[in-house]
């Protein structure tokens, strides 16, 4: 018994503080995990909060940027004309969408709305394989998959670039909610869409712009999980992680997205590698849920789950 | 032919609204305001003045409400099948019963907020100086959350948040909802100086007709979705049957507890 306890609770930290330069290197890759789960929830946020669609499509839509991204790259276009390219497609995604799907729905209950974005899924899954090819892709996007060293700790230069890559964006974002006349307005429409509409913000144009921007932040994810992993079908899988990732930061905050994704990786990581080897590995598929499971017991608004202001 | 008076400058003809595709809620509205007028519309709670506000701001359809007989005219355009962002280009803001401020911005972006179809960041900024000329009490709340200010500020910026827009008519549904009497005296007497000083033109909702009658010039008095009775404000005041059935009747308590029901029924329809 008392066995036990030492190998949960005593030597997983007697390890970590053994070898620190490891214990360093495992947790850089869980924040490069946690970035990726960062922006794919990120793109659930935004659309959550502009228009109450709880987007199940987001985790393809993380795969078609990437596909048609590869699918450019390999006909022979330059990084920067594939990356402007592959913008266009998922403004053009957007508008689609707006038009298509959304437009036709305004005002049927949100259940709806969500079974569209399953069929959306399915339609983009399909679409995407279709135009692009179903095999896995190698995605180069010049930047070399090797590691440097700097006092014993082995860093990847890719995870490196994708994180500071990740957390440029996060800021950007958050420049342009709080400082610009759309952004502003995306704020008003999430807090209260019918008074946005009497004064005149047009819900059109603020849909087209959070699925864009959503889109714009799939690329990305895309792009670094894909250099990293290669293009393919699971991919559209991460959207799985990005789940846990809403119930620990909440669906409507971003922060809550960002950090929240950050607890999720470096929480799989070090679990993995440390009690992983107690119960046989794979801690790693299953410890996102749990930890939301947890902690939809104890604070179901999560981390930073809105405030919702009452007044008498 | 008597065509001597002057063209509106918002005229709704004979409208019926439909909400659901079925359920009937006005029964042929008619109603005027003229330029840079202040006409009250009068009725107990469930009357119809929300859903006829709406109807002529394009919210309607949000709440799946329909105009499907009749016309709206501002500045002789019809404007019955334009949506909300048009109507607020033509200068036509609804200020909504319930104040409806956005909760987590502050108070200055909220007014920002409401020169959004105006690009031109120069004027917004004189436009700001303007709505905290007539809202004094706004300025040392600029930067708090809309949501912890009291109500007669969220009022105050509901109303100046629509000022923003530069509106040619404003349309206040209930601004007295839930206020204390000092505080409407006070919202009221600054659209009258907001009328008299902007030329703004106003359509004001209410079932404080005691107040509403005070600044407004001219009155219809609506019931089951229909107008009863229309005058100058001087002459629905002095009426008997008027002062009997509305000017006393105004069940505060009673109001409350129903819009609350209501506010909870729109809260759950999400998109729209
Ligand atoms: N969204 C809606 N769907 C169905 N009926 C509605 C809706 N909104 C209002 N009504 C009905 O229309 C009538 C008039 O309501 P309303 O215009 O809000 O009156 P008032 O503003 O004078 O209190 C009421 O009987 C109300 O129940
Ligand atoms: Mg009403």
């Amino acid at each position: 018994m008392s066995d036990l306890l030492y190998m949960v609770l005593v030597a997983p930290f007697k390890d970590m503080a053994g070898a620190p330069a490891f214990l360093v290197e495992v947790l850089i890759g869980g924040v490069f995990a946690g970035l990726m789960y960062s922006l794919v929830a990120l793109g659930f946020v935004l659309i959550y909060k502009a228009s109450g669609v709880f987007n199940f499509a987001q985790g393809v839509m993380v795969l078609f940027a990437a596909l048609t991204l590869v699918g450019l790259l390999e006909r022979g276009a330059p990084v920067v004309v594939a990356l402007a390219l592959t913008v266009a497609v998922m403004v053009g995604l957007a508008y689609a969408i707006e038009r298509v799907v959304l437009r036709p729905l305004v005002n049927q209950p949100q259940i709806i709305l969500f079974m569209a974005t399953i069929g959306l899924n399915f339609f983009l899954e399909g679409f995407g394989e279709m135009a692009w090819g179903a095999n896995v892709k190698k995605l180069d996007i010049g930047i070399p998959d090797r590691s440097f060293i700097v006092r014993g700790v082995q860093i990847n230069e890719l995870e490196l670039t994708a994180a500071v890559t990740a957390a440029v964006l996060v800021t950007l974002l958050a420049l342009f909610f709080q400082t610009t006349r759309i952004g502003r307005a995306l704020r008003a429409v999430a807090d209260d869409h019918e008074a946005a509409l009497s004064i005149g913000i047009p819900l059109k144009t603020i849909w087209v712009v959070v699925w864009s921007v959503a889109g714009v932040v799939a690329i990305v994810a895309g792009l670094m999980w894909g250099a990293k992993s290669g293009v393919q079908f699971s991919l559209s899988l991460i959207a799985l992680k990005a789940l846990p990732v809403l119930i620990l930061g909440g669906f409507e905050s971003v922060p809550g997205a960002i950090v929240g994704g950050l607890i999720i990786g470096v929480g799989e990581k070090l679990g993995e590698v440390y009690w992983g080897p107690l119960v046989g590995g794979a801690i790693e598929n299953w410890f996102a849920y749990v930890l939301a499971l947890a902690f939809l017991l104890v604070r179901p608004q999560g981390l930073f789950g809105e405030k919702i202001i009452e007044r008498v | 032919m008597a065509s001597a008076a002057p063209r509106p400058l918002l005229s709704v003809s004979n409208i019926e609204v439909i909400y659901d595709h079925v359920i009937l809620v006005l029964k042929g509205v008619s109603l005027q305001v003229p330029e840079g007028g202040i006409v009250t519309l009068l009725g107990a709670n469930g009357a119809g003045k929300s859903t006829t506000l709406k109807a002529i701001s394009g919210l309607l359809r949000t709440e799946r409400g329909e105009v499907t007989k009749g016309t709206i005219e501002f500045q002789g355009r019809a404007i019955h099948r334009q949506n909300p962002s048009e109507v607020v280009k033509h200068g036509i803001v609804q200020v909504m019963e319930g104040r409806h401020v956005f909760e987590h911005l502050t108070v200055e972006e909220n007014l920002l907020t409401g020169a959004y179809t105006r690009r031109n960041g120069h004027s917004t900024k004189k436009d700001l100086e303007v709505v905290y000329h007539y809202f004094p009490r706004l300025v040392e709340r600029r930067g708090f959350k809309a949501g912890y200010i009291s109500g007669g500020e969220q009022q105050m910026v509901a109303i100046g948040r629509a000022l923003m827009a530069r509106p040619k008519m404003m349309l206040l549904d209930e601004p007295s909802m839930g206020l204390a009497p000092m505080l409407v005296k006070e919202i009221f007497d600054i659209v009258g100086r907001l009328h008299r000083e902007e030329g703004v033109a106003v359509l004001l909702a209410e079932q404080n007709a005691t107040m509403a009658l005070q600044v407004a010039q001219h009155g219809y008095v609506m019931e089951n979705g229909r107008i009863v009775l229309d005058g100058d404000a001087k002459t629905i005041s002095e009426n008997e049957d008027i002062k009997e059935f509305y000017l006393g009747l105004t069940g505060v308590g009673q109001r409350k507890s129903y819009r609350d029901v209501k506010h909870y029924r729109r809260r759950k329809r999400w998109l729209s």
